[in-house]
This record gives C-alpha cells, structure tokens and sequence, in this order.
C-alpha cells in the first residue's frame, strides 16, 4: 500500500519527504498560495495555502504529508480566510492594478480574482514606500512588495548573489537592497537573474518591456490561477521526486 | 577621516574579539552601539566585511531590534516603560515631565547629542514602575523628585558610574514561598545526585514530577528532554558506530521574559541564578549537552555581571567546564547572550535565530527545536522556571513535586502579581489555586477584573473569580495583573493590541498586516468614532488574525480584544455612536484649517456626520 492522505475526502498518494502541497499539486489538486513556487525552498509566509491538518491550521507549502492525514482545502471557511488574506495584502501597500504593468500576469490579483475578492474591505494603509530606479534595466517598486521572499531566495539560492533581504519589522518591514548606498544600480543584479524575473506581483520589473503582450492576452486573462498553476507546477514537483 | 578611520578600528576590534563568528552578530552590535552610541550604515558596512557576510544580514538585524539603532543615541539614553502597569502608575506623565525637563521629545536625540528619550515595550519592572532604562540599565520607581535628580546628573554630564547607586536598586518582593521558593537547593547537591542515580533514575523523577514547562505552552518537560536525547533519526544513525549521545546537543534558557506583568523570572535569576544554571546542567548531563546558552532579554542588562560571576564560581567549584564534580567527559559550559529589544524572541524557534545572529523570525514547524534547533541540532529550550524547578526536582524526587496541584497541572507555579492590588511581588502556589484567593492574599480589593497569564492570555471579570489557576482552566506562564473598577477595559486592550501591532515580527500576512488593523480598529473606537458594524468587525478579524497567524504572538494578539468584547460587550457599546456606520475621521474637524483660512466659522462652515 503506497502511504497516502486525504484531501476533501479525496485520496492523494505522496512520496515519503513531500508536503501536502507538493502531494496536492503532483495530484492535479490546487491549493492557492503565493510565497510559494516549487522552483524554491518552501516558506510559508504568506498563509495562502492554509489548510486544516486533523483540525489544526497549518500552511500546506511546509507542513510534511503522513499517511492517513485528513486534509481540508477547497471549503468555504479556508476560502474565506484566504481571501481575508489577499485583502490584507492590498491595503498593506499601493497596489495600482489597471495601471501596473504585471495586471494580468500578477499572481495576486489573480488569486484575488480565484478567491471572489470584489473590493479591499479594509481601510487603506498607504504606506510611503522608497521608489528604486536607479538600476539600468530593472525597476524595484516597494509599494508592490508582499514580502513572499521569492527574489530573496532566487537571488541567494539561484543567482548566487545575494541582492535582497528584508529589512524593518512588523508592519515597518520592508525590502532592502544588497549593496553599500542601498541602491539596486550598485548590486550585481542583471534583468536575465532568476530575481529579476520571479516576482509575482509587480515589485520587480524588467524595464523596456512594458505591455509587450496586451492585456486581454496575458496569462491570467485566459485561465485562472489554479489552472495555471497546475500546468507549471505539476512538471516541477513531479521532476523533484523522480 | 581621522574620525572615520577611528571608528573602523573600534569595530574591527570588536568582531576580532568575537571570533569573527558571524552567530554572535547581535552581541557583536550591541558592543558596537555601546562604544559609538549607535550603528552607522558606514559601521555596518565594516561589520560586513569584517565578517564576510551581506551588508544586508547586518542591516536587517539592526532594523529589527528595538534597542538597535542606526542614527545616533544620546550619550545618555533613556526609555520608558510603556507597559499597561506603568501607565497605571504614571508612566505618561512622567515621560511628558522628563522631555520637558530635558527639552527632547520622544523618539529623538537632543542637539547636542547629550540625551535621547524613547518609550519601550515592558521592562520586566512592572510591581516597582514608572520603570525605565538609562542606557540599557533598569531604573525603577520613577517619581518626579528623581527625575529632578536624573536632569540634573544629565545635564552635568555625570558618568552613569557615578549615579547614586540607590537609583539602580531593583527589589525581590518575595511574598509567598512554597516548595520550591522555601527549599533552595544548595549548589552541586542536585548534580551529585545525579551523578549517584545515573541517567534513566533521574530520567525517571522528572517524569514523576509531571513538570510542564512553565513558559505558558507547558509542554511534558521529561518528553522534551528524552526527544533532545534520543534525537532525530539521522543523529541516531549518523555517525555510524556513535551513540546518539554523542552527537552535539544544546540547552537553552530562555530568559527573554518579555509578557507584560510578568517578572519571576528576573527575580529567580536575581537571587536563585545558581539554581538555575544547576537545572541547566543536570538537564546537559540527561541529553548529553556539552554547550548552553542563557538567552537574556536586553532589559536584564543589569543582570549580567551578576550572573557572569556565579558561572565563575560554578566554575571554580568544578560544577561547570570539564569533567563536572570529577566526573570523566561530564563537560558543560554556559555562554550568557542578550537580546535586544524583540518581545518575539521569547518564542523559542525565534529565539534560536536570534543565538545564530539574525532576525527574530520564528521559523516553519516541523521540525521542532528539540530535534533540529541551535544550528540544526537537537536543542532544548525551557524557561527559566522549569530549570529552577528541575534541580530541586532532582534534589528532592519527582513524588515530592507531584503531590500538589492538580490531576493535569503538578507541583507549584510562580506568579508575579501587579496592578491593582497593596502587595505586589511574587507569589508561589500549588496549581489548582482560586483567583479569589490569590485577589484577598496580594491585597485586591474591588477588583473589576484580572489579566492572566499577560495580553496573551486572558483578562477575565470579577464573576469568574472562583476559577482555578491549571492547564485544565487557566493556563498561565506567570504574569498575573489586576485592575480595579477605576480602570476602563478598553484601553487596557487598547495598550495590549498596540504592543502586540509593535512586536510582529512580520513574516507572515495575517499578523504583520492583521495587528496593525486591529490597532487602528480599537483606535477608531475607543476615539469615539465607532459604530455596531466596527464592533462585529473587530471581533471577525480578532477570529482571522487567531486562526491564520504562523506562531504564538499572531495566534493570541487578539485575545485582549476578544476577551473583552465577550465580558465587557457593555462597555464597548457604551462607547459607539449610534449610527450603522462611522467613518474613520471627524469630518468636521478635518475643516478645521479651511475655516481658519478663511476666517469662517458660522454654522454653514460646519458639517455634521450623524
């Protein structure tokens, strides 16, 4: 008998060493989340995936599969949750959708939209966050940032460069540049890094290719997140554990 | 230049003496901001280096922290408690009166770089406040005639050296010793015994004890340490041919008591410091530990010396360092680091990345700290209490502790009781104690309510006073604040959730962003501004930010607010306008400057919002 959970009532094979997410995706089951990307260490900051392991909370991105778990994804409490999440996350910082370059290519937004979010619910923080545009080829817009870590970890653990990290703390918390001015110009970053092209909102942005694909062709505006998800991820998890 | 060059050579000393051991960044920092009164970014850049790490690793840490800074202190640094006991006794006020007095105003450093003034989350000085801090130093009982003096020894540059030392004098307030308080085990006595039984015997009397860990989470001290000690499966296998034993392990005191009204701790490592390193050790022999650390929250400063010199003599008297009581490969060491500023770093995973010299984040779990912490390896982490308790445990047998308290909750619990009440101090009780009782015992008269266990606890109402202190009714890690019926229970919730909004670490959403609303929500409404749907609201996010946080501080943030709303549900109504809806401002007010500039102030120059 391979060790299996279940998900929903649904039964998932996994592989000894897999999160519940990693068993879910390889299953063609999506469970939505943003600081997580199978290309990556898990993290486990943004709460996305939060799921209900035998009654507890957890984030599906780190918490380990066992045989015989009772999982809870897709049910209206866990949806509501997540969508709470996804207003945090708008009204934390100044998010310019129709205007933003990466409208239709952003990860949240379109997990907003996945998620039934119709307004932000929430008063605005508007926070006054430091603009950086002093690199050549890459824009930072701190106003975007949802703290996922995605470039922190793709310019430490791909790049091999070391560009960010997060600085402050709490709500104060913002992202902070590798270099002795601060500025992202006096970093080794080049648009062609993994960094510059992970974000999933609009924080990084490669510049110079601005609406390249019009909006109504972009990759939200013809599938859904998990859609999506799915079809890039499940390659990725299943190549991890072959 | 010449400055410039100087200040280089200050801290390539400083992390030349530290080893250049890039884990002992944060001692590293603090001896920087010691010498040169902040950390600059030129500094931090020097640290770097010096260290052969990012610029960013140093600047997150010195972000992070609160006694951290990077533009410059006073030479003369103070900051006051804000914690809700002492503001009930004055905080405010006395705060207001020294930044007249000194002409500086919170948050900033005079001119002439003399003095800098700053509100700081609770300072462990709660039953002898107004407290507050004079370049890392704990000052208590802050009354106006001292301030006069402080201004003065300011203002003429007196050393801190040279302060009357009356100033600095923190009592015991020792008020009820059962058990453990009245039988102070005497140095080596519980080591000896040990050494005579033999692991699995004393193993065993712990076990028997049914000691929790007296944190507040009371996880089976004896499960925490047999897990440490059989380890996870790949040290029990690797190296192959060691036994598990061998592998590195670590003991970890957490004395990074930072729950406001709590201070038994202080008072343990005050006057029973030997007991404790004693539980430490006997907990090193059990798992076979070779190194610990006694983590020491940043506001114990004064503590330090103290405690260095009772590890000297435990060492002297071959009760740590190597072979221990002459016993052959019995080594164990402990290393004292402060925090410095962070209430997160009380939580244990938190507190392992802070001894490795980065931001108190608490980490993904699993794996726990017992299994994979302090450098990845099997670490124990318990509070100062449960080693204290440990060694006389050790002493005394497991059966000698387990036969009070209650079926879940054995032995004996340290409160420390403030607030509201004429005998403030510690209190030592077997579990199963009644509120009521322990109110008429402290001197509580009229109490209108009590905060158990601190903001992450509960605050419960005067008609629940025949409860019982236990994990089977109220948990608590100690701290135990009453508040009479003068005080308004909204703003007791209100300094407990902008506490809680200033010590997310923010690493995840739900409290990093969760807090800070709850804040501004509590704000809108104690200001007035409030109406029903803010009051539903209030308590729909408090379930949220409960059941989505990633650790301990998002999980209970909102307990302040939500035990209120369910007791004093009176109070909060009382304070609504009446309206279904209420904005956030004061429409007529934000007018205020166009009728100034236009010199208008008729009845049409005013709008009315209900």
């Amino acid at each position: 008998m391979k060790p299996s959970i279940q998900i929903d009532g649904k039964p998932i094979p996994f592989a000894e060493g897999q999160t519940i997410m990693e068993a879910a995706t390889a299953a063609g089951v999506y469970i939505p989340h943003l600081c997580h990307n199978p290309e990556f260490e898990p993290h486990g900051s943004c709460k996305l995936c939060t799921v209900r392991v035998n009654g507890r909370n957890c984030s599906a991105c780190t918490f380990p599969a066992a045989d015989g778990q009772e999982v809870l994804n897709d049910t209206a409490e866990l949806n509501e949750l997540r969508r709470t999440i996804t207003e945090l996350l708008f009204v934390e910082g100044n998010h310019l959708c129709p205007s933003c370059e990466k409208s239709g290519n952003c990860q949240l937004q379109a997990a907003a939209y996945f998620l039934g979010m119709v307004d932000a619910h929430f008063p605005f923080f508007y926070p006054a966050r430091e603009l950086d545009g002093s690199h050549p080829d890459i824009l930072l817009d701190r106003d975007r940032c949802i703290f996922c870590e995605l470039c922190v970890r793709a310019s430490r653990d791909v790049d091999g460069k070391n560009v960010f990290a997060i600085g402050g703390r709490g709500i104060d918390s913002r992202l902070i540049v590798n270099s002795p001015s601060g500025r992202l110009a006096d970093t080794p970053v080049a648009a062609t890094d993994k960094a510059a092209q992970v974000c999933p909102v609009g924080a990084i942005l490669v510049k110079r290719r601005g609406f390249e694909i019009p909006i109504g062709e972009r990759i939200y505006d013809r599938h859904t997140i998990a859609e999506e998800s799915l079809e890039r991820e499940e390659p990725i998890v299943e190549s991890r554990h072959d | 230049m010449e400055r410039d060059e100087n200040e280089r050579r200050i801290v390539a000393g400083i992390v030349e003496n530290h080893g250049r051991d890039a884990h002992r960044l944060l001692s590293i920092l603090r001896e920087v901001q010691r010498e040169l009164r902040h950390i600059s970014p030129r500094a931090q850049q020097t640290v770097a280096e010096a260290l052969g790490v990012c610029v960013t690793q140093v600047r997150s840490v010195v972000e992070f922290y609160g006694f951290l800074s990077a533009a410059p202190l006073g030479k003369f640094d103070i900051r006051i408690s804000d914690s809700i006991t002492d503001h009930m006794l004055g905080s405010r006020d006395i705060a207001a009166y020294l930044c007249r007095a000194l002409a500086v105003r919170p948050g900033e450093t005079r001119r002439d770089g003399r003095v800098s003034l700053a509100l700081t989350s609770c300072t462990g000085l709660c039953e002898q406040g107004p407290a507050g801090l004079i370049n890392g130093y704990a000052i208590p009982r802050l009354t106006p005639e001292r301030v006069d003096r402080i201004v003065e020894l300011i203002n003429n540059d007196t050393p801190l050296g040279d302060w009357p030392g009356e100033f600095f004098a923190v009592e015991e307030n020792i008020r009820l010793a059962d058990r453990l308080l009245g039988n102070p085990v005497r140095p080596g006595t519980p080591l000896e015994r040990v050494l005579a039984q033999g692991r699995e015997a004393i193993f065993k009397e712990i076990e028997t004890s049914q000691l929790r860990g007296r944190g507040g989470a009371g996880f089976n001290t004896a499960w925490k340490w047999r897990f440490c000690y059989e380890g996870p499966e790949e040290v029990a296998v690797c190296p192959p041919g060691q036994p598990a034993a061998q592998a590195e392990r670590y003991v970890v005191c957490n004395a990074d008591e930072g729950e406001p009204g709590t201070f038994k701790d202080r008072i343990l490592l005050q006057s029973h410091a030997d007991q404790v390193f004693e539980g430490m050790t006997v907990c090193a022999h059990l798992v076979g530990a070779k190194q610990g650390f006694l983590y020491l929250r940043g506001e114990y400063l004064y503590l330090y010396d103290r405690l260095e010199a009772v590890l000297a003599a435990r060492r002297r008297g071959g009760l740590l360092g190597k072979n221990i009581l002459g016993q052959e490969g019995f080594d164990f060491d402990i290393e004292i680091r402060l925090g410095a500023g962070a209430y997160i770093c009380g939580e244990e995973s938190a507190l392992i990345e802070s001894l490795e010299g980065k931001r108190g984040v608490p980490r993904n779990r699993p794996p726990y700290p017992v299994t994979h912490g302090y450098l990845g390896k099997p670490t124990v982490v318990n509070n100062v209490e449960t080693f204290f308790a440990a060694a006389a445990i050790t002493l005394h047998g497991g059966e000698w502790f387990a036969s009070v308290g209650t079926e879940k909750s054995k032995g004996t619990k340290l409160l420390s009781i403030c607030g509201d009440c004429s005998r403030s101090g510690i209190y030592e009780y077997p579990f199963g104690v009644t509120i009521a009782r322990i109110l008429e015992d402290c001197g509580a008269a009229n109490a209108l309510g009590v905060q158990i266990g601190g903001p992450s606890g509960t605050l419960i109402s005067d008609k629940e006073f025949d409860r019982r202190l236990a994990y089977e009714d109220l948990a608590t890690g100690g701290s135990f604040i009453v508040f009479n019926r003068t005080r308004d229970v909204i703003e007791v919730a209100r300094n407990f959730t902008q506490f809680f909004a200033h010590e997310s670490c923010g690493f995840c959403t739900p409290c990093r962003v969760g807090t800070s609303l709850l804040r501004n929500l509590l704000d809108k409404i104690a200001e007035g501004h409030g109406a029903t749907g803010d009051l539903a609201e209030l308590s729909r996010l408090g379930r949220f930010v409960r059941g989505a946080s990633h650790c301990g501080l998002g999980q209970t943030a909102a307990n302040p607010i939500l035990s209120t709303l369910e007791r004093y549900p009176e109070i909060y109504q009382a304070r609504l306008k009446t309206i279904d809806f209420e904005p956030g401002f004061d429409l007529d007010g934000a007018l205020a400057t166009a009728r100034r500039l236009s010199g208008r102030d008729d009845a049409n120059a005013h709008l009315s919002q209900s």
